[in-house]
């Protein structure tokens, strides 16, 4: 039987209300003095203001075990990072870790835009853990791995935000901890990057490393975890094998639909500031079916993205596509495939684009992929897809034909018999 | 791979805690990393560079000789006003420059503590760090300075080192105090700059002790700032109005001031991470 590297036990981390809000966390003197009487009177009262962003958690991880973790934004699985990897303390129970800890919560940990490539390398590295004569003995590789070699003594605020990902990502890859925890870092950068990632985490997880992995990428999940656990409201509610779990989830999301209404307020997720030149602000659904992010079966889905740019850029190309809910490609289509559409330049502010895709898919929960990239050098600038999006078992006048057919399409076929 | 040497318990912690400096010797590589950091990034995109190190504390020794020297005759115990200034202003500058960099460091440095673990002193830690260049280019242009007036040196010169670790405990516990506070408390932000002002002219940087009546001089010296500045010039001058109930007092606070400023910080780094 394998060693244990982890055991939480009854973990629960309570948040005082206002202190998640992002806006005033801290305190002036002047408020303190004021609330000093404030403070006794509510002392004798119960606390209404607090709330729990984790509550009895409790798991166990085994050594060289990859753990996925997933869970609606607010599920509590960034909460469970920031414990494991001591950045904050728990307020009641305890974790057990038996080897030292790596954690990547965020790309570019310690990076600063006015140093060069070089300097950036070994500050971030020293941040994360990495002893000096470590990084000494890695740095070829991990310039070799962030293909930025000519640009290693550049300032990184020159760098494109593509190179300045890859540098981050590749001091973090060359981390050796025991145990690594993996917020979801991977869901920037272009493909082909993400596939690199992918990769190296594939690898580390061989050599025989505790990984605890958290993602809304369903094929990475199955891809390189041995279990995953689904968080809800602050709980683990589920724990199995991969494929049983993410079938779990998509039940999950399918009862309690992520969306009640056709309008998605975007989130931010962990991203560098630097790299946010292009931010979605709203994404609404212009047919929904019933006021939900769904259209009705052989409907067309018609999109409205609401986006801010904080510069301006010459021949963006944005994407639309379609997961399924294990994370495989269903297509992706850029808008640079149709002629008549001229981009030529967005200048810094909001914008709007419509983005509709014929009704071809079958009765299902697809998850919508939309990105931006330079047309220059394919740089991605945007990425995301955690959006669900359902398509409904009945068309718009109620037919249901087909419905128990397999596959993801409904695509028109001509048949004609010959006698 | 064997982790058994490895076993931390994660658990709600309250209360003090202690130093643990063990780890801080582990970490000690983020300490200059940091302070490479600050010390590259100062002097960036100026075109002087590194000049302005000197430039800086020597165009406030002259500015402070005018001034002070010439048009106010404050005295200067019979000594060379700028020397006299500069033995004050070596200890000051460094002193006022370490709690002000460090003192925002917490906040400078938000992304870091929210993200990735390492022991929270080190930030203010490494910022002091940064400045302590500028404090032995001060120590240079005043042995420079010594030369360009011909002063004869004392005995009282080997006491240097002491006066020396007396400013660094000091700034230190300070900037201790004060990025704790400031990450609670952003007041800090603005109170700072005054509080840095208020406390030069309540130490004998551009005056000598000696001006002070003898019967408030205790509690003068209770500003434990006065007894290293006069205890440089006993070390340059080879006299001054330090008298050793004034080092005493001095060396006392500097460590009280220490040794609370870093368990202060230990018990509040907690909740850092959570309020900043």
């Amino acid at each position: 039987m394998k060693d244990k590297a982890i055991i939480v036990e009854g973990l629960g981390k309570k948040y005082r209300l206002g202190q998640e809000t992002k806006s005033k966390r801290y305190k002036t003197i002047q408020e303190e003095i004021i609330n000093f009487p404030k403070r006794f009177l509510k002392n004798l009262k119960t606390d209404i203001t607090e709330f729990w962003a984790l509550k009895d958690v409790s798991f166990e991880v085994k050594q060289g075990e990859v753990l996925g973790i997933i869970g609606r934004n607010g599920a509590g699985k960034s909460t469970l990072l920031k414990i494991l990897s001591r950045i904050t303390d728990p307020t009641e129970g305890h974790i057990d870790i038996y080897g030292r800890v790596g954690s990547l919560l965020e790309v570019g940990t310690g990076f600063h835009p006015e140093l060069t490539g070089r300097e950036n390398i070994y500050l971030s590295g020293a941040i994360l853990g990495l002893k000096r004569w470590e990084i000494n003995n890695k740095f070829d590789e991990i310039v070799q791995f962030s293909e930025i070699e000519s640009f290693l003594d550049t300032p990184s605020k020159h760098y494109s935000s593509g190179m300045y990902m890859r540098l981050a990502f590749s001091v973090a890859a060359h981390l050796e901890p025991e145990i690594l925890v993996v917020d979801e870092v991977l869901a920037v950068g272009d493909m082909a990057f993400q596939k690199k990632c992918l990769g190296k985490m594939q690898e580390v997880s061989k050599d025989g490393r505790t990984i605890l992995f958290v993602s809304h990428d369903m094929g990475a999940i199955i891809r390189i975890c041995s279990r995953a656990i689904i968080m809800k409201d602050g709980k683990t509610v589920f724990d199995d094998i991969p494929t049983n779990a993410i079938n779990e989830y998509s039940k999950l999301i399918e009862d309690n639909h992520q969306l009640t209404t056709s309008v998605y307020h975007y989130e931010s997720i962990t991203l560098d500031e630097r790299l946010k030149i292009f931010k979605i602000n709203r994404v609404e659904i212009l047919n929904s079916a019933d006021g939900r992010f769904t259209v009705h079966w052989q409907e067309a889905i018609k999109l409205m993205v609401e986006f801010q740019i904080s510069e301006d850029i010459l021949d963006l190309v944005f994407g639309f596509g379609l997961k399924t809910q294990t994370g495989q490609y269903l297509f992706v289509n850029h808008c640079n495939f149709q002629k008549d559409l001229d981009i030529e330049k967005l200048l810094t502010g909001r914008h709007s684009i419509i983005v509709e895709c014929p009704g071809f898919l079958s009765p299902g929960i697809y998850s919508i992929v939309l990105g931006a990239e330079h047309n220059i050098g394919h740089e991605n600038i945007f990425h995301f897809e955690s959006l669900n999006l359902k398509i409904l078992e009945y068309s718009i006048d109620g037919m249901t034909k087909g419905l128990n057919l397999p596959g993801y399409f409904n695509i028109p076929v001509q048949f004609q018999i010959l006698t | 791979m064997s982790t058994d040497h490895h076993h931390i318990i994660l658990k709600p912690r309250s209360g003090w805690a202690a130093l643990n400096v063990k780890e801080l010797w582990e970490y000690r590589d983020v300490m200059y990393m940091l302070a490479l950091r600050d010390v590259k990034l100062r002097y960036k995109q100026t075109s002087l560079g590194i000049i302005w190190v000197i430039l800086q504390p020597l165009a406030a020794g002259i500015i402070f000789t005018i001034i002070f020297g010439k048009f106010a005759r404050m005295p200067s115990d019979g000594h060379p006003y700028l020397l006299f200034v500069f033995c004050g202003l070596s200890s000051w500058y460094f002193f006022s420059a370490a709690i002000l960099r460090a003192g925002n460091s917490l906040i400078t440095d938000t992304k870091l503590i929210t993200k990735v673990y390492f022991p929270r002193l080190l930030v203010p830690l490494s910022s002091t760090l940064a400045v302590l260049i500028d404090f032995l280019v001060m120590l240079i242009l005043l042995f420079l300075i010594m030369f360009i007036y011909q002063q004869p040196y004392s005995g009282t010169i080997f006491l240097l080192p002491i006066f020396i670790f007396l400013t660094i405990l000091l700034a230190t516990g300070v900037s201790l105090w004060l990025s704790a506070l400031n990450v609670k408390y952003r007041d800090f932000i603005y109170a700072m700059p005054f509080l840095v002002q208020i406390w030069m002219f309540a130490s004998p940087v551009v005056y000598a002790t000696s001006i002070i009546p003898e019967k408030w001089r205790i509690i003068y010296a209770l500003n434990p700032v006065t007894g290293i500045i006069e205890g440089m010039r006993l070390c340059f001058l080879g006299e001054s109005s330090l008298d050793s109930l004034m080092f005493i007092i001095s060396l006392v606070l500097s460590l009280l001031i220490f040794i609370s400023g870093a368990f202060y910080f230990r018990r509040v780094e907690r909740e850092f991470a959570d309020i900043i």
